[in-house]
């Protein structure tokens, strides 16, 4: 370590911190191919020929490359009504649950809000406890709720945390003396929230619309329980039933059977890729403004 | 009242509250009684805690208990300390585009969904064709069939879910990271520090109160395990390790229409967990100062 000490002063980092910081590099270098290379490998898959796929020849970039896969998946009925009804669910169910949300958040995070306290601990209370799957199962039941379209956009429709994260964000975005000022101009507070506050939370209606957009693309369980009907079925509940239930599409039984066989396996890459496409083409976009509001939310838990 | 549009505003999201979270609760005497189909919850006769009894008495109940905590106590084990370390590296690189590029990557996984999750590893798991076997075939390694190997579920559950979550998970630490006062930082520059010293003296201790408060939401969702990850790669191979009390709580209750017992299993489910909740709220609040309330 003699060689440490004989460096000149003008150089900040140590030798011993030029080693760490580099241990670091690697490191972070390994995760982020760990992650990532599952992700190429599934999209290079979607777009190989089926032979290539199933013979294992792809391992990192598409081999003959064919959109076979995608085509198959336009043509099967389930898959582009699975499709249709997650787009409804997912605009109808964000709407619904971002306006909810606001609606408590905002007077949650007003100090002089009558019952602010008690609230806030009637509805954190719900995060610790519940009454269970089948109680709740039976609530929806009894509203008549099952198997129609609102089942899967109500009983879920507001969470705790999204409740937490936009009541901090206003408590510490929305300055009181704003407040004040539009208080003594008689503006009501119905006004207030329109002019004032929707147009300051841009960052924390991103956020929510995000968390809540990308819960209900995702969603399945409430549509494996609360759903009969096939033709209200949710993408995710069609992707189970050809992924991991194996239960191969109509569309391709008058397939040869070797042919049939390549097409299901490239059939599993290419439907993931369109399930989770969505998300993914958005992500980049508002990924900024989603830490931000993390940030946010979790300084004052 | 000056405020009654605010009052007017939160009546729905209350309507919500009470309707499908506490009216819930009170159907959870459901646990009480002999469900009757005609009589309804309140019209069904009570029966104690036979629904319990039965549990309890049932041989699956350690299985489904020992499944559960074991799952659980792995994926915390292994899951708990990894973001920590991940925000920790990502926070000594000052700035720049790689920073930006390995936040980007690994939030990502976040957001793919569960469905898609399981199918991601049912491809790369295949007996056959799966990469994973490829692989070990490259190498001259006999192909082994993942997913039937009851030994190897927990930890493809648990490896897999941190692949998912990790870089997610960070986000709060490097907040905390983020918010340690810069004068520390210039102190131990002046004694001299390595950067790792700097991260053991300043940097953890620094975080402890966040390490605190999500290690208690951790344990207090010890017993809320993901179901619907354990239920898309249940097979019947697996199935010794892989039924968990709420896997069992669907299957018997929503499959096998037996709503008391359900009730009765899952209401235990939940108290379990409050249980652990409170207690490692208060242990923690005795030894480090900080608590969730």
């Amino acid at each position: 370590m003699a060689a440490t000490a004989a460096v000149p002063k003008k150089i900040k980092e140590s030798a011993g911190d030029r080693i760490f910081l580099t241990v670091i590099y690697i490191i972070l270098t390994l995760v982020v191919i760990a992650i990532i290379y599952p992700l190429i490998f599934i999209i290079s898959s979607s777009i190989s020929s089926p032979a290539a796929v199933t013979s294992g020849k792809v391992w990192l970039y598409p081999v003959d490359i064919s959109f076979k896969g995608f085509s198959v998946l336009l043509k099967t009925p389930e898959i582009t009504t699975g499709y249709l009804n997650s787009l409804f669910y997912t605009t109808a169910g964000t709407l619904i649950s971002v306006t909810l949300t606001i609606m408590i958040a905002y007077p949650l995070s007003r100090r002089t809000f009558f019952g602010r306290n008690a609230l806030m601990m009637v509805i954190t209370f719900t995060m610790i406890f519940s009454g269970g799957l089948i109680p709740t199962y039976m609530v929806v039941k009894e509203m008549h709720l099952i198997d129609t379209r609102w089942a899967l956009l109500i009983p879920n429709a507001i969470w705790v945390w999204q409740v937490i994260i936009a009541r901090s964000f206003f408590q510490s975005s929305i300055p009181e003396e704003l407040l004040e000022a539009s208080e003594i101009d008689g503006c009501s507070d119905m006004r207030f929230i329109r002019s004032v506050v929707l147009p300051l939370s841009k960052p924390i209606l991103a956020v929510l619309v995000l968390m809540y957009a990308v819960g209900q693309w995702n969603s399945y369980f409430d549509a494996l329980i609360y759903l009969k009907s096939a033709n209200l079925f949710p993408l995710q509940l069609v992707l189970r039933s050809i992924i991991i239930m194996n239960n191969s599409s109509g569309n391709m039984d008058a397939m040869a059977m070797v042919e049939r066989q390549q097409l299901s396996e490239l059939l599993k890459y290419s439907l993931i890729v369109v399930a989770t496409l969505p998300v993914l083409i958005i992500y980049p976009f508002v990924q900024r403004y989603f830490v931000q509001g993390m940030l946010v939310g979790s300084v004052k838990g | 009242m000056k405020h009654w549009q605010l009052h007017l505003l939160v009546i729905p999201p209350i309507l919500f509250f009470l309707i499908f979270k506490y009216y819930p609760m009170l159907n959870a005497v459901l646990a009480f009684k002999d469900y009757n189909v005609i009589k309804g919850i309140w019209g069904s006769p009570w029966v104690g805690f036979k629904n319990f009894q039965l549990f309890f008495e049932n041989p699956m109940f350690w299985t489904l208990l020992k499944n559960t905590l074991k799952l659980s106590g792995y994926l915390l084990l292994a899951g708990f300390p990894i973001p920590i370390l991940l925000a920790l590296m990502i926070n000594e690189i000052r700035g720049g585009r790689f920073k930006r590029f390995v936040q980007l990557i690994s939030f990502a996984p976040y957001f793919i969904s569960t469905v898609v999750m399981v199918s991601i590893i049912m491809l790369f798991l295949a007996p056959r064709l799966g990469f994973a076997n490829i692989a070990l075939n490259f190498f001259g390694m006999d192909s082994i069939n993942f997913l039937g190997e009851p030994g190897m579920f927990r930890s493809i559950y648990v490896w897999s879910d941190i692949w998912q979550t990790a870089g997610y998970s960070a986000v709060i630490y490097l907040a905390a990271l983020a918010g340690i006062d810069p004068t520390l930082y210039e102190a131990a520059k002046v004694d001299g520090a390595s950067r790792f010293q700097k991260i053991r003296h300043v940097d953890l201790p620094g975080i402890v109160p966040t390490i605190v408060i999500i290690l208690i939401l951790n344990v207090g969702n010890v017993m809320a395990l993901g179901f619907e990850k354990v239920y898309l790669l249940q097979n019947p191979l697996n199935i010794a390790n892989s039924e968990i009390i709420a896997t069992y709580v669907y299957s018997i209750g929503l499959l096998n229409a037996n709503y008391s017992f359900a009730t009765a299993v899952g209401l235990f489910n939940s108290l379990i967990n409050l249980i652990l909740l409170v207690t490692v709220n208060g242990v923690a609040k005795r030894i480090t100062n900080n608590s969730i309330w």
